[in-house]
């Protein structure tokens, strides 16, 4: 039988970690949806408080992503962050949401705390067109440079704004 | 007469970086596998940095997503890695599950326990297989990849199809396994074991190998777990994270097997780990095939959760309203205004989707969490230092499949 490391058992549960949290930064919004912990985290405690996570064992950073909540039922923002941590030795995982809106959707870089943040924030404003203040290298991940819109959000088409046969096409001679 | 200092100095200064030499590696390029870009800062031989570029591959996968209803969406999950295309499968439906809120029937817990460690062993077979062909052992990809051949076979007996499977439903399953099949597996069982033997005597102690390998590419534990890396990349470099033991999910918990770490962190490392991982799935399957739980094989139809089979909707009449209902756009799932993330261990990592659902049958986000970008980004920490021709062995130990980098 596969036993489970020796780190999980010991290690607190995982809305001890968001009482720290709310020691720290006040009350915060908080659910859990099969058997999934969440916490709401304003933007302005972003970097600090994932900084507390990570000193609480939540050294994996799982995902960067984004959903933009345009025309959601029941939406109170337009864009909400994605935060996935995980713990390698305490087995556990959290989800931290961080809400933004436009016209200035930015919230801070986690870059400094870990490297893995570096191209999923880049990939989030390639598609979303979120601003990550303090980030290293802040260039689009999978568009080429030139393009103008941020595909993921719910207001651009599916089919696309005709990119695909304005591409500029390169010949040999002007390459 | 002296020139003066100040005239010298005017003059532009000769920085180190002038004698470096820019070398542009793919996107089409026999070792890069795929198409996929870096931009190479080389001082003679060696490289001093590399910046990767990616993004030839993008199709848009996770906005198609949004426009797909769960079942349909299995057939994009097929493409974004199609080296093992059943672990994207499996993953795809579990996220979806979760979501929803369907109980997997047991049969079919141990079936998808099944063909995700054949897709294991065959996205095994095939890293393997490349970092071997591309440091010059070409006998041993042949080896690899006549027995990814049989298993492409298992899986056309299975559902149909060799490459792009689609095989699981949510709910289930699209076919139930067949003895054939299972007959099919337990050949591949028998006489797979004997080619691993031969793969490990061709390349764990050639000296070309060992020496291209050992020592290229080191990645620290702590540095794999800053930058994100999962999957054997991880446990190559000492971080003994594998979902299955951690988060037993389908029908991992019954079932055992070892967790295959490696602390030298290097691509010799990495083969190793995906050698021995191989091992491991095959006493997985082996166990799973022994204990193979008898009863329906999808949610029953009662519950309009899971597709009825054909059989089902042409004999009884539940199973044509069923049907009906499931197709209908306003009668289908019941989708929770909720959001929910599950993963799977893939063959190459921690491959997850996040999910949000809006009362629609169609996903309103479905992000793809692929170990392939965070294995890429690590890329040019990994080869800093190295030569030109270790790009190759560090690139293949990674494995990275562009249609999943760039989704």
């Amino acid at each position: 039988m596969p036993q489970p490391s020796d780190a999980a058992s010991e290690s607190a549960p995982v809305n001890s970690h968001v009482a720290a949290l709310e020691d720290a930064f006040g009350p915060l919004e908080n659910s859990v949806f099969r058997d999934q912990q969440r916490v709401v985290l304003p933007a302005e405690h972003s970097p600090a408080a994932f900084a507390v996570l990570k000193d609480r064992g939540f050294d994996l950073l799982v995902d960067v992503s984004c959903v933009d909540y345009l025309e959601y039922r029941g939406a109170k923002h337009r864009y909400g962050l994605i935060y996935l941590l995980a713990s390698t030795a305490g087995n556990q995982r959290l989800t931290v949401r961080v809400f933004v809106d436009d016209p200035d959707p930015t919230v801070a870089s986690l870059a400094p705390l870990w490297e893995a943040a570096n191209w999923l924030e880049r990939e989030v404003w390639d598609l979303f067109g979120i601003r990550f203040t303090g980030h290293p290298d802040l260039r689009r991940l999978v568009l080429p440079e030139a393009f103008t819109a941020h595909p993921l959000r719910k207001d651009y088409p599916l089919q696309g704004r005709g990119e695909r046969h304005n591409f500029p096409v390169i010949t040999r001679d002007h390459s | 007469m002296s020139i003066a200092p100040a005239e010298f100095e005017t003059r532009p200064e000769r920085r180190s970086e002038d004698y470096l030499w820019t070398l542009n590696f793919g996107p089409q390029h026999p070792a890069t596998h795929t198409t996929l870009r870096l931009v190479l800062k080389l001082e003679g031989e060696r490289v001093v940095d590399a910046m990767p570029e990616m993004g030839y591959l993008h199709s848009g996968f996770e906005k198609i997503g949004e426009h797909l209803t769960f079942n349909q969406y299995v057939t994009v999950t097929d493409r974004m890695n199609y080296i093992s295309p059943m672990a994207n499968n499996v993953a795809w439906h579990q996220a979806v599950e979760k979501l929803l809120g369907i109980e997997l029937t047991p049969r079919c817990t141990y079936i998808r326990t099944i063909i995700a460690e054949l897709a294991r062993i065959s996205d095994h077979l095939l890293c393997n297989g490349a970092v071997g062909l591309d440091t010059g052992a070409f006998t041993f990809f042949l080896y690899a990849f006549y027995q990814r051949e049989v298993i492409y076979d298992i899986f056309e007996t299975l559902c149909g199809a060799r490459f792009t499977n689609s095989y699981t439903r949510v709910g289930g399953v699209s076919q139930d396994i067949t003895p054939l099949v299972i007959e099919k597996i337990r050949g591949f069982l028998k006489t797979f074991p004997k080619t691993l033997d031969d793969m490990e005597r061709l390349l764990n102690r050639n000296r070309i190998f060992v020496d291209r390998t050992k020592g290229v590419g080191l990645l620290t534990k702590a540095e794999a777990i800053n930058r994100g890396a999962t999957g054997p990349v991880a446990r190559a470099s000492g971080v003994t994270r594998d979902l299955r033991r951690d988060e037993p999910y389908l029908a991992y918990a019954d079932l055992d097997f070892q967790v295959c770490c490696a602390a030298a962190g290097d691509c010799y490392a990495r083969y190793l780990v995906r050698m021995q991982e191989m091992r491991e799935s095959l006493k997985i399957v082996e166990q799973a095939l022994e204990n193979l739980p008898e009863g329906p094989v999808n949610v029953g139809i009662d519950q309009r959760t899971a597709l009825p089979t054909k059989q089902q909707v042409y004999s009884t009449i539940e199973g044509t309203i069923s049907h009906f209902e499931l197709s209908m756009s306003n009668r289908g799932f019941e989708v929770p205004c909720e959001e929910s993330y599950a993963a799977i261990e893939a063959p190459n990592g921690e491959l997850g989707f996040y999910i949000v659902g809006d009362g629609e049958d169609a996903a309103y986000r479905a992000r793809c969490r692929p170990p392939s970008v965070l294995h890429f980004a690590l890329f040019p920490h990994l080869i800093r230092g190295h030569t030109l021709s270790d790009i190759v062995a560090v690139l293949g130990s990674l494995n990275i499949i562009a249609a999943e980098l760039d989704r």
